[in-house]
């Protein structure tokens, strides 16, 4: 896997400037500038400002910071569900909108999402659907995909018959069903406890080597967030912005859960800690 | 079944006290010496009680449903069926009314500043002064029997399908619409894979007040214009000629009618539920890991 693009950081002075290394052919986000202000009756909010970006194919990368710096908005503006009102986004070389409207990518949310009167199955081909895929095909991707997130035996129960954990590998599984190239993830396994949330992390690791997706990931907890990528882009509350890209690529692509441990994990770990620590002597 | 013995206590009590009066005069006439006894026997079986007693209810029930031959005009179920067929259609056109309704209104935000008032307005007009109008409007359109009666049901039922049915195709929340905007769906597709199925337990509940609005505004209807046939003619009848029995066994089969036509939908509603993946009631979700 070719190594990660150009990075143009905007960094308090105290951390060291990374070396910017040349750009692939083809980013699958490019962010240059880009800035989203809310107007509200106490004055505008500066969701996101001046963050730029560039995302290789291939790479997951996890956003980390403390609530309100930006992460999910940048998601969101990503996905198309967020209009940003400076600067410039690409998405797999063209506007948000188009890729949205090309179907580029898959969204999952917080919370499953999961249809109640439907089926796991008929869930997961929500989208299949709603873009026309013939009836045969759509079982058969179903089939798959629900193979690969281990829940073949479930496809003909209703969501409130599965726990949390197995309704989020379900809204995973309906996310990848029809194929796209880009992934976004707004903190999937918040809501779940810390066991459940390791199997679906090694999962989800698993899931990544094998269909080799781009991955966007928002989350909260730093060991998850060094697990699971290959970059760490660490942000700061208002203004959003980044504060530094932790590279973790040093970990290599095989992570058994024991890695956790490894004295080059909490090294990357404290250096996710003293980013973010930073950010925070920045708040106003 | 408290409740019921409760009842029907006070209902007897209420025919002694009412029809006291009543009957001690009748005796009087009648040239008897009228003591306590005697007129309580007398209060429960008058020919036209001011309250009449259940016992005579019931009887004046059996004898219009099961002794009279099907069909003829002193059959209560031949009235009933009256009733009813001009309730069911007058319900369905105001179901789908209703229902026309609430899709334009969620899509088109101008329907709802512009036509709001005026649906709010319409219900609030007593219906017992508008029916006549409409149903000799329609008389003279060439329109009699059913089909005015239904109107004015459907005139009834419309506004709390489409009340209902907006609260409905709204109720997703913003989690679940922004995954069709991740999907691009069209509004069409939205509104046949989110919209709908979330709005139907909103739906089955105004389509059961809907319906019991349907049958009044049938019997309603039927009041102030003289027809022949049907519930409220028959309460009409019953008024005119001082049949009171009569009145209170057609005002039974009509409460009746409305018990099953509510309980009618309630079946449709758990067939739907069931169908639809409901978590049936009290049972704890199972987890399997």
């Amino acid at each position: 896997m070719s190594r990660a693009g150009a990075l143009a950081l905007k960094q308090p002075p105290e951390f060291e400037q990374a070396a910017p290394r040349a750009v692939p052919a083809a980013p699958v986000i490019a962010a240059r500038g880009l800035s989203l202000t809310y107007t509200t009756a106490d004055g505008p909010v500066h969701a996101l400002s001046n963050v730029d970006l560039a995302v290789a194919p291939g790479e997951f990368v996890s956003f980390i910071g403390p609530s309100g710096c930006g992460k999910t908005t940048l998601l969101r503006c990503v996905a198309d569900l967020e209009q940003p009102t400076g600067g410039e986004l690409t998405v797999n070389g063209v506007g948000a909108e188009a890729a949205r409207l090309r179907r580029d990518y898959g969204f999952v949310f917080q919370a499953p999402a999961l249809y109640p009167w439907r089926t796991i199955a008929r869930n997961v081909a929500l989208p299949l659907e709603i873009f026309g895929v013939p009836r045969a095909e759509r079982r058969e991707r179903v089939a798959h995909y629900l193979d690969l997130v281990q829940l073949s035996g479930f496809a003909n129960k209703f969501p409130w018959q599965l726990s949390g954990g197995m309704q989020q590998r379900a809204s995973i599984a309906r996310a990848l069903c029809f194929d796209p190239k880009l992934l976004l993830m707004d903190e999937p396994f918040g809501a779940l406890d810390e066991i459940v949330r390791d199997h679906l992390n090694a999962q989800l690791l698993e899931l990544w080597r094998k269909t080799a997706k781009t991955v966007l990931f928002v989350t909260h907890s730093i060991p998850e967030a060094v697990y699971l990528s290959t970059r760490v882009v660490v942000m700061s509350p208002r203004p959003g912005r980044i504060i530094d890209i932790v590279d973790c690529t040093a970990l290599g692509r095989e992570r058994p859960l024991e890695i956790r441990e490894s004295p080059e994990f909490l090294r990357l770990g404290q250096r996710v800690r003293e980013g973010l620590r930073a950010g925070h002597a920045y708040d106003a | 079944m408290g409740v019921v013995l409760a009842l029907l206590a006070g209902w007897y009590l209420a025919a002694l006290f009412g029809n006291w009066n009543g009957a001690a005069d009748a005796l009087a006439r009648a040239g008897a010496i009228p003591d306590a006894e005697k007129i309580a026997a007398a209060t429960m079986a008058q020919e036209r009680p001011v309250v009449p007693a259940p016992h005579q209810v019931v009887s004046e029930l059996w004898r219009s449903i099961v002794g009279m031959p099907l069909g003829s005009k002193r059959s209560l179920l031949t009235h009933a069926w009256v009733t009813l067929s001009a309730t069911l259609v007058g319900f369905a056109i105001g179901s789908l009314l209703g229902i026309a309704l609430a899709v334009a209104i969620v899509h088109l935000r101008s329907v709802e500043a512009s036509l709001m008032p005026w649906i709010v307005a319409s219900q609030t007009v007593p219906i017992l002064a508008v029916a006549p109008i409409i149903i000799v409007a329609l008389g003279a359109a060439g329109l009699t029997g059913l089909l005015p009666k239904a109107v004015i049901a459907a005139y009834l039922c419309f506004f709390p399908v489409t009340v209902g049915m907006v609260k409905g195709l709204n109720a997703p929340d913003r989690i679940q619409r922004d995954l069709m905007r991740t999907y691009s769906a069209s509004r069409g597709q939205i509104l046949v894979r989110l919209r709908w199925p979330a709005a139907l337990p909103y739906l089955f509940a105004s389509l059961k007040i809907a319906v019991a609005a349907s049958l009044v505004g049938t019997i309603v209807a039927e009041l102030p214009t003289g027809t022949q046939a049907g519930l409220g003619a028959r309460l009409l009848a019953g008024s005119y000629y001082g049949q009171t029995i009569q009145i209170w066994a057609a005002l039974f089969a009509a409460a009746a009618l409305s018990a099953l036509l509510v309980q009618g939908i309630g079946l449709a509603e758990a067939a739907t539920a069931r169908a639809l993946g409901a978590r049936p009631a009290g049972r704890v979700p199972r987890s399997a890991r």
